[in-house]
């Protein structure tokens, strides 16, 4: 019976009925090819997940445990199946499918369909051990899992991941993130035995070892049962025990295909559901994609497979006539921090008289082999431990059939040796694969660019390269430069036609040549074919990079005309050019005292007062000659100005902490006091906000924030670029358990890190989504001093902070500078043009 | 070059000073207030020392929100013409003739004005 009451109005006799079954990453992909191939108006879909979230990102699961929730995880916005008129049934799951009546059965009701797509995906194989049921024995695979996962870990020290592969050592980084002691049990005699050999997995051990992670190989569990010092234990087949916590399985997947089992579509020995080229069931009304589908005896446990066989499955649907033929399983990681490459065939075991190259560095811990022909042209497949930086060059040998160089060796040696230079751009072919989660070639790449994409951004949104798993960006962003290159675009980063520079490249000049003022910047390295006044984009900057490095007052004279008006009259000008006013008021902890003198100051210049998100008071309405008398009255009382209108610090937020709170852990408080107090004065390339929680409770919202600083019991969690406002994103934990003097070193070095390499105007949130290497360079310049410039950076914050002056105490003492804030240099009435009017109980504009 | 306002300073009635070289900030603006017997206006007075036309006089009346708030935005040249942004929405106002460079049907009144000395001297 058809439940009618779920079909859409609109329905037209000539629409078909479609349904997905699964919203996981293949089902969204294929969702968002129906929508992009423009034929969704000839269909009514309708899509059920299993799960209560939409689709969201599997492959970065574990980073649901370093700060990202499953709104950041989500792979669209909330409202995007509804805009274009799909219907999302989440956490409805389909128990039943009848062939006959073609409906799909839920709890919920009956659905008619006229074409049907299984995207159903795949579950963890937890192997038949008994007590595998027992309390403390969890999966890994979806969301849920890891709430599951989360919660046991709160009363557990240790734990312990079955399956020493590729997500047995994702979820291992996710123990690790729990902070529990954890090991990996792996049955086979190395870890992930499918894509490296045994000197690999070797070297893979040690490494993980030395992370602190404990790495049992050749370990069959016998059974699980209570411990004696922990909640299980674990028997292995040489009565050996393991007692720990909890246990996490995931020792492979398998295909979820008892839906099209319990149908009688066509199912393959070891599961999964067969499909053709056009992947197509054993139905031709039922289609199958993604890790459920059975193709050629094999099942894709990969995304990009999954996005392919996504396509394929539009075209079939809509009349086109891709086929899906096999995909590359080539692959690179990063498994706990560790690179580990795997291309075609690997083991050399599918190509019969295949030759190997191998080279082992014990020392750096590197592990390469390269298998070949027999007569050495043409690379057969390879494998990588320890460090991927020549993945991509050997995946395009692979790829695209290159010729190899003479001594293939010279591919895997290290640089010093003479290596072969990485294969450049020009060399690889039309058909060269760059992106495969979205199938891009370099011919695509070129078409966009040959129809008028003239950056890597345009470039990206024409072709959704290196949107998917990311793991092309660098490869394409020296694809889509050489393409410039070679049709002659120059790529302009010049800041303006004022200077041939980026804001880097001013601010390396200006502090190598220790260049003081905006004329003589001007003078040295302006353009000469201008005017060499500047303009708004370039004045605004320099005086930035020149606060940054010298830290004179911007109200001198040298400096005045470059500022901003807000930063000019050192307040924030509203529609109707009137003046707001800031004061600081320190982790937002202010006197009663204080607080009535804002309060007086307000009821004397009629200024409309509001609490700001910042945790500040907001003086609204003043007008621009009563500035000073206003500040000389705040700073009377003990206040001194907020850096408001400026590109610098603003506020740290903070909670009340362990001052007061039952659960604070720390006093935050005092530290955001402390942090504020440091770094006020900062200028930066754009805004800077902090935020500080004494407990993991997180009422500061730091973790929305550029520094966000989280209690623990043992110190400071360090979470860094995070932002809210227009485009939110979630701060990512920088370092741990830092005590006071480690977190002010670190927050110097990343502050001034930012300062010098920053575009203008950019937040930190798009500098680190920029930052070529991202998180982990980013880690590397900071905390490790990769770079070697962290003594630098750490004596140019301390020049900052020592010296600090309030910019309204610096003016209101100098008569010269406050003739600036005369409304009619040639006569004393106000502005005319103001008009206010009353509206609850205070002044605003007219 | 200041050499307009000699020229003109003792003939003509409508030329008036307005106010004095110190109240100009360098290489920015600054409001001043002037009567007429048209009635009085809001001018913004910006102050290129050491360039060819060294002062201008615009009004200082935003027309897009409708704010008198010109001399306090940032001069500077823009496609070869010495130019002011607009504080609040940004838009440029090119200081010879009060062009806005992004809205052809907006331009700011502008007035003829000089130094006489260390005075300015306004036509209006």
């Amino acid at each position: 019976m058809v439940n009618h009451t779920m079909s859409t109005p609109t329905t037209s006799s000539n629409t078909q009925k479609l349904i997905i079954v699964g919203n996981g990453m293949v089902g969204h992909h294929f969702a968002e090819q129906l929508v992009e191939s423009g034929a969704l108006a000839e269909f009514e879909v309708t899509m059920f997940g299993e799960e209560r979230h939409r689709a969201y990102d599997r492959v970065h699961l574990s980073e649901y445990f370093s700060g990202r929730d499953a709104e950041s995880l989500a792979l669209c916005d909330a409202d995007y199946y509804h805009t274009h008129g799909i219907q999302l049934r989440s956490g409805e799951a389909v128990t039943a499918i009848d062939r006959e009546q073609q409906l799909v059965v839920t709890e919920q009701g009956h659905y008619a369909y006229d074409q049907l797509v299984l995207a159903t995906g795949s579950f963890p194989f937890v192997p038949p051990i008994p007590g595998n049921d027992s309390e403390g024995c969890l999966v890994y695979r979806t969301l849920d899992d890891l709430d599951a996962i989360q919660a046991a870990a709160k009363n557990a020290t240790n734990g312990v991941v079955v399956g020493g592969g590729l997500l047995g050592l994702e979820a291992a980084n996710a123990l690790r993130g729990l902070n529990l002691d954890t090991a990996v049990v792996e049955f086979a005699p190395r870890l992930m035995p499918m894509q490296v050999d045994s000197e690999g997995g070797e070297l893979l051990k040690e490494k993980i070892e030395a992370l602190g992670v404990q790495v049992l190989t050749e370990r069959a569990t016998q059974r699980i049962e209570p411990g004696d010092n922990s909640r299980l234990r674990m028997v292995f087949q040489d009565d050996k025990v393991l007692e720990t916590d909890l246990i996490v399985f995931s020792a492979g997947i398998r295909p979820q295909d008892t839906l099209a089992r319990e149908c009688g579509l066509s199912i393959g020995e070891r599961g999964g559901v067969v499909i053709d080229d056009q992947c197509r069931t054993s139905d031709p009304n039922i289609l199958a994609i993604g890790e459920v589908a059975l193709w050629n005896q094999s099942i894709f446990g990969l995304v990009a497979p999954g996005y392919q066989m996504a396509k394929t499955a539009v075209a079939t649907l809509t009349g086109g006539d891709i086929c899906f033929s096999g995909a590359d399983m080539s692959t690179k990681l990063k498994l706990l921090g560790v690179d580990v490459g795997s291309i075609g065939d690997a083991h050399g075991n599918q190509n019969p008289g295949a030759r190997m190259f191998r080279y082992l560095d014990p020392l750096t811990q590197v592990y390469r082999k390269l298998v070949v022909t027999s007569d050495g042209k043409k690379l057969l497949g390879a494998m990588l431990v320890g460090d991927n930086s020549v993945y991509d060059t050997l995946l395009q040998y692979y790829a695209n059939g290159i010729e190899l160089p003479k001594e293939p060796a010279s591919l895997i040696l290290p640089q010093q040796s003479g290596a072969a230079p990485a294969l450049g751009p020009d060399a690889l072919p039309e058909t060269a694969m760059i992106c495969s989660c979205h199938n891009v070639t370099k011919g695509s790449i070129c078409s966009a660019i040959d129809a008028g994409a003239a950056d890597l951004g345009s470039v990206k949104g024409a072709t959704k390269a290196s949107t998917g798993c990311g793991g092309c960006a660098a490869l394409l962003k020296s694809v889509v430069d050489h393409e410039l290159e070679a049709r002659g675009v120059e790529v302009d980063k010049s800041i303006c036609e004022h200077f041939a520079h980026t804001r880097q490249g001013l601010y390396d000049i200006v502090r190598v040549e220790g260049i003081k003022t905006f004329s003589e910047l001007m003078q040295k390295h302006g353009n000469q074919e201008t005017h060499r006044l500047g303009c708004d984009i370039c004045k605004p900057a320099v005086a930035s990079i020149l606060a940054s490095c010298f830290n004179e007052p911007i109200t001198d004279a040298a400096h005045v005309p470059l500022q901003d008006t807000n930063d000019t009259f050192m307040a924030n000008m509203q529609k109707n050019g009137t003046y707001s006013v800031v004061p600081r008021i320190a982790g937002g902890e202010i006197t009663p005292d204080k607080l009535v003198v804002l309060g007086q100051v307000a009821q004397k210049y009629q200024l409309y007062t509001k609490i700001t998100g910042g945790q500040r008071i907001d003086l609204f309405g003043a007008r621009l000659e009563d500035l000073p008398a206003i500040w000389g009255e705040l700073i009377e009382a003990g206040f001194e100005t907020g850096h408001a209108y400026g590109k610098s610090l603003r506020t740290v937020k903070s909670c009340v902490g362990s001052t007061w709170c039952r659960y604070g852990v720390q006093d935050s408080v005092g530290m955001a006091i402390q942090l504020e107090n440091r770094y006020k004065g900062l200028r930066a390339p754009h805004k800077i906000k902090f935020g500080v929680s004494g407990c993991t409770r997180e009422c500061a919202e730091a973790q929305s924030k550029d520094i966000g600083i989280i209690a623990t019991e043992n110190g400071w969690n360090l979470y860094v670029c995070g932002n809210g406002g227009m485009r939110p994103r979630h701060a990512e934990l920088f370092a741990t358990d830092l005590d006071d003097e480690q977190l002010y070193r670190t927050i110097d070095r990343f502050l001034m890190f930012y300062v010098r390499t920053a575009d203008r105007l950019q937040r930190t949130s798009v500098w680190r989504e920029n930052l070529e290497g991202g998180l982990d360079y980013l880690k590397e310049v900071i905390l490790e001093d990769s770079l070697g410039i962290n003594d630098e950076l750490e004596r140019q914050m301390q020049h900052v902070v020592d010296s600090y002056q309030c910019e309204w105490a610096n003016a209101i003492s100098d008569p010269e500078k406050l003739k600036r804030f005369r409304n009619f240099v040639n006569d004393a009435r106000p502005d005319p043009s103001i008009i206010m009017t009353s509206e609850r109980g205070q002044l605003r504009p007219a | 070059m200041t050499a307009t306002a000699l020229k003109l300073s003792n003939h003509n009635d409508t030329w008036q000073p307005l106010c004095t070289r110190a109240d100009l900030v360098a290489f920015s603006g600054v409001a001043a207030w002037l009567s007429t017997p048209e009635g009085p206006a809001q001018v913004a007075l910006f102050y290129l020392p050491g360039h060819a036309q060294e002062l201008y006089a615009l009004d200082h009346f935003d027309p897009f929100s409708k704010a008198y708030v010109i001399a306090r935005g940032i001069v500077g040249d823009i496609k070869g013409s010495p130019a002011v942004a607009s504080p609040i929405y940004k838009q440029h106002f090119r200081l010879e003739d009060g062009q806005c460079l992004e809205d052809d049907s907006q331009q700011l009144r502008v007035w003829r004005v000089g130094f006489k000395g260390d005075e300015v001297w306004i036509e209006g």
